[in-house]
């Protein structure tokens, strides 16, 4: 007969009742039912019972600060100019501009979000190295509303023994009620929240005017309808289920940590083996093992996924810390040390296993590349930040075709210049180039032999076709050639290379 | 059933299957993901009745609704018409010159015309209007039948050589073919028409014979000095610029059997304002003469 252990976590996911075991028993093999395996497995809904201590008020901070950003941010103004949006911040689509307080972002410069969104991954991982998913605990949309909508969800129908007895029970007047009022409120955060989002892409107060006086575009109705059935849907009704079956983190964060990354652990070390109180105690007197849980299942009770941390780490785990708090609660009252669930250390647990003290190595091989690639890029993207001209230009060459030769035997290279004026005037700027003797440059809409100034209005770029015709005898196949733009007020200037081509020389 | 297999960790039945030694747990799927599979069945079925998806034999499912991409496409091209008309409507009641010294006119003709371009001209004359053999370069200041903006209109409009009545017309005769020069005539023609631009000319040729059989044949369309006649297409011979080349071989085999090359005209097939927009274009390009 094969002896297995049955994990009843799963065995309860898949419909079958859990067997009673509260000591980890093992069953024997002919016990399991021989039933066909279900298709699906039913949803246990979960009840997270709410908790006080030292993460939850973390996880309330977190929670205020985010949320208020992510809904007052687009109110804010700030003053460019008299041309420009007074918006902090505004992703202007049909301007093609994005702004960020005194940054404005054009089209072109879209690697600056390439250089955030690797910054953004890099400090995911070097979250993850350091103390496990913070992202996913803390900071992660789904994690903020879904707590959030759970504090709706308790302070309507109360807290999870209540919820629990009134779900069991009969649908009276009193909790059809309250059941329309939770999702009344969660509709109406839901849909704050997708309101919240259009703003951005528009002037928030004009915005918000017009679609309270049904004058917004059809499209802004249209994204606040989306956002707030994907907020209600995602944040009331999938929860848990968002991180555990549709999110790749998960997948890709067992693969990322390593046994130096702090994570929320139950020291089972300590814990093991469970007893109460008095049985504990009494244990203790006898001289025999006694850990320090009493498997009073706090920790269990208040986990939004709805697991038991005792079972180690685990994929539905979201390291959200509110089992610390909740089992703190318990070991003060019965006067115990604190932290027998925290967060710990793979290679400590092993450590305190052989009586070794316990290390911290916060400097690791992927700590410190992290780091180093989050300073690289962030120090790269300040720098073009902070060395980019109001004005730029870029030229590109002719592909066809390569070279002309005119009626007088002059080698002509065409070239499309584009010059970008960020600043919220018009300027003028003189065109001229290096590198190639005996050339002269032609501007096409410009008189011949004029000055090759050029203008270009406030916040915009222009196109210009520059044509430079070489009197040189025979000039080399290629030549380097360089495109100067001064600007004729400021003196401010930019310069791009690129080449003049002619035939190849005879041999 | 067959021998149900425990997997000893994590107390999940496998599925049996093995892969090298991996074998496959049998999770059950989550209900909601269930559904959403059904959903998609029943969103297929709404769809086979809304839109056009089933074929038939000579026909296929129309759907209720009447949709169909074909008609969503001339939708979207009227819609774009209408954005364009704007600028479109001013071009064409716009004279060539106004285009040139108005910016907006001339952004939009200049985009225009290049995409024109590159869907009616570009097979001949090359995508960035370079031209090859036989087929004019556009980008340089040699224009056979004129270079100014009306000029280019005009043979747009009309074509080369073509049946229309104001098509750019004139030939260069077959001198050869048709026995009105001895071969000997038509090297020394090719070798003074080399010297006309400065080209080094073969040995022992008889410049004074070329001279004459020039002035005697050819003179009368391409000028006394080779200037060439824009009026009936005759190039500049004394310019850098060779329509077929500058061999030697290349210009006696021009004067033997003759030179006609022919464009259409697309008035017939281009609307006003396009053929406007081209002729801005192909004059922007780097050639265009006052």
């Amino acid at each position: 007969m094969v002896e297995i252990v049955i994990d009843h976590r799963k065995k309860a996911k898949a419909g079958i009742e859990p067997r009673s075991n509260r000591d980890g028993a093992r069953l024997p093999v002919d016990d399991i039912p021989e039933l066909e395996p279900p298709l699906y497995a039913a949803r246990r809904k979960i009840y997270p019972q709410s908790v006080r201590g030292t993460f939850r008020r973390i996880k309330w901070a977190v929670l205020i600060v985010t949320l208020g950003i992510y809904y007052f941010l687009p109110f804010v103004r700030w003053n460019r100019g008299p041309d420009a949006p007074d918006q902090a911040v505004l992703i202007d689509f049909p301007g093609r501009r994005f702004y960020f307080f005194f940054i404005e972002i054009w089209p072109q410069e879209v690697y600056f979000f390439t250089g955030l969104l690797i910054i953004a991954a890099m400090a995911l991982f070097l979250m993850n190295a350091l103390a496990g998913r913070v992202w996913c605990g803390y900071l992660c949309p789904q994690t903020v509303w879904t707590d959030l909508f759970l504090a709706i969800e308790r302070f309507v129908e109360g807290d999870r023994r209540q919820q629990m007895q009134t779900d069991a029970g009969p649908w009276t007047a009193g909790r059809i009620a309250r059941k329309g009022v939770k999702h009344v409120l969660w509709l109406m955060v839901a849909w704050w929240t997708g309101g919240a989002w259009v703003l951005y892409f528009s002037d928030a107060p004009t915005l918000v005017t017009d679609l309270a006086t049904g004058q917004a575009p059809l499209i802004a109705y249209g994204w606040i309808a989306m956002l707030t059935g994907t907020t209600y849907v995602l944040a009331g009704h999938m929860r848990e289920q968002v991180c555990t079956y549709m999110c790749p983190w998960p997948r890709i964060q067992a693969a990322l940590t390593d046994e130096y990354a702090l994570n929320v652990t139950y020291r089972y070390d300590r814990g093991e083996p469970r007893a109460s109180v008095k049985k504990s105690e009494q244990l203790r007197l006898e001289g025999l093992p006694a850990g320090d849980c009493i498997d009073c299942r706090q920790c269990v009770n208040v986990c939004p996924t709805g697991i038991d941390i005792r079972n180690g780490a685990q994929l539905e785990c979201i390291q959200c810390g509110l089992c610390i708090d909740a089992c703190d609660n318990v070991m003060e009252k019965i006067g115990r040390p604190t932290r027998l669930i925290g967060y710990d250390s793979e290679v400590n647990l092993q450590r305190r296993l052989a009586g070794e003290p316990p290390v911290s190595k916060i400097v690791r091989t992927r700590t410190v590349m992290y780091a180093l690639i989050i300073a690289a890029v962030g120090g790269i993207m300040l720098y073009a930040l902070l060395t980019r001209h109001a004005f730029d230009v870029s030229v590109i060459h002719d592909r066809n075709p390569v070279f002309v030769r005119m009626a007088d035997g002059a080698i002509r290279n065409g070239y499309t210049m584009r010059i970008l004026n960020k600043r919220h005037e018009t300027r003028r700027f003189a065109v001229s180039i290096m590198g190639v003797p005996a050339s002269v440059i032609e501007i096409v809409g410009l008189p011949l032999g004029a000055a090759h100034n050029v203008e270009v209005g406030p916040d915009q770029s222009r196109e210009f076709r520059v044509l430079v015709n070489n009197y040189e005898f025979a000039p080399p196949a290629s030549s380097p050639i360089t495109f100067h733009i001064l600007d004729l007020q400021s003196r401010e200037w930019a310069q791009t290379r690129d080449h003049f081509r002619a035939p190849e020389r005879p041999r | 059933m067959a021998r149900r297999e425990i997997d000893p960790i994590s107390g999940t039945e496998t599925t049996g299957h093995e892969w090298d030694g991996i074998k496959e747990l049998n999770n059950p799927l989550p209900r909601w993901w269930l559904w959403m599979f059904y959903v998609t069945i029943v969103w297929s079925v709404g769809y086979w009745i809304v839109y056009p998806s089933w074929p038939l034999i000579t026909s296929y499912t129309q759907g209720v609704v009447g949709w169909n991409s074909r008609s969503a496409v001339a939708e979207d091209l009227a819609a774009l018409r209408a954005r364009r008309a704007v600028m479109a409507d001013r071009i064409a009641v716009a004279s060539l010159d106004e285009i040139l010294v108005d910016q907006q006119m001339l952004d939009f003709a200049r985009a225009q015309g290049r995409a024109a371009f590159a869907d009616n001209c570009a097979p001949c004359h090359g995508a960035g209007g370079g031209g090859a053999k036989g087929y004019p370069n556009l980008n340089d200041d040699d224009w056979l039948w004129g270079g100014k903006l009306a000029d280019i209109e005009h043979t747009i409009r009309h074509g080369v050589r073509t049946s229309d009545d104001k098509a750019r017309q004139g030939s260069m005769p077959a001198f050869g073919r048709d026995k009105l020069l001895e071969p000997a005539d038509i090297l020394a023609a090719a070798d003074f028409t080399r010297s006309l631009s400065g080209l080094p000319v073969a040995p022992g040729a008889d410049l004074a014979r070329g001279r004459k059989v020039f002035a005697d044949n050819c003179a009368a369309c391409h000028g006394e000095n080779g200037k060439g006649n824009r009026e009936i297409g005759a190039p500049d011979l004394t310019d850098q610029i060779w329509l077929y080349g500058s061999g030697r071989d290349v210009i006696a085999e021009g004067i033997a059997n003759g030179r006609g090359a022919v464009m259409p005209a697309w008035a017939p097939r281009l609307d006003d304002t396009t053929i406007k927009s081209l002729s801005v274009y192909v004059h922007s390009l780097g050639g265009g003469q006052k």
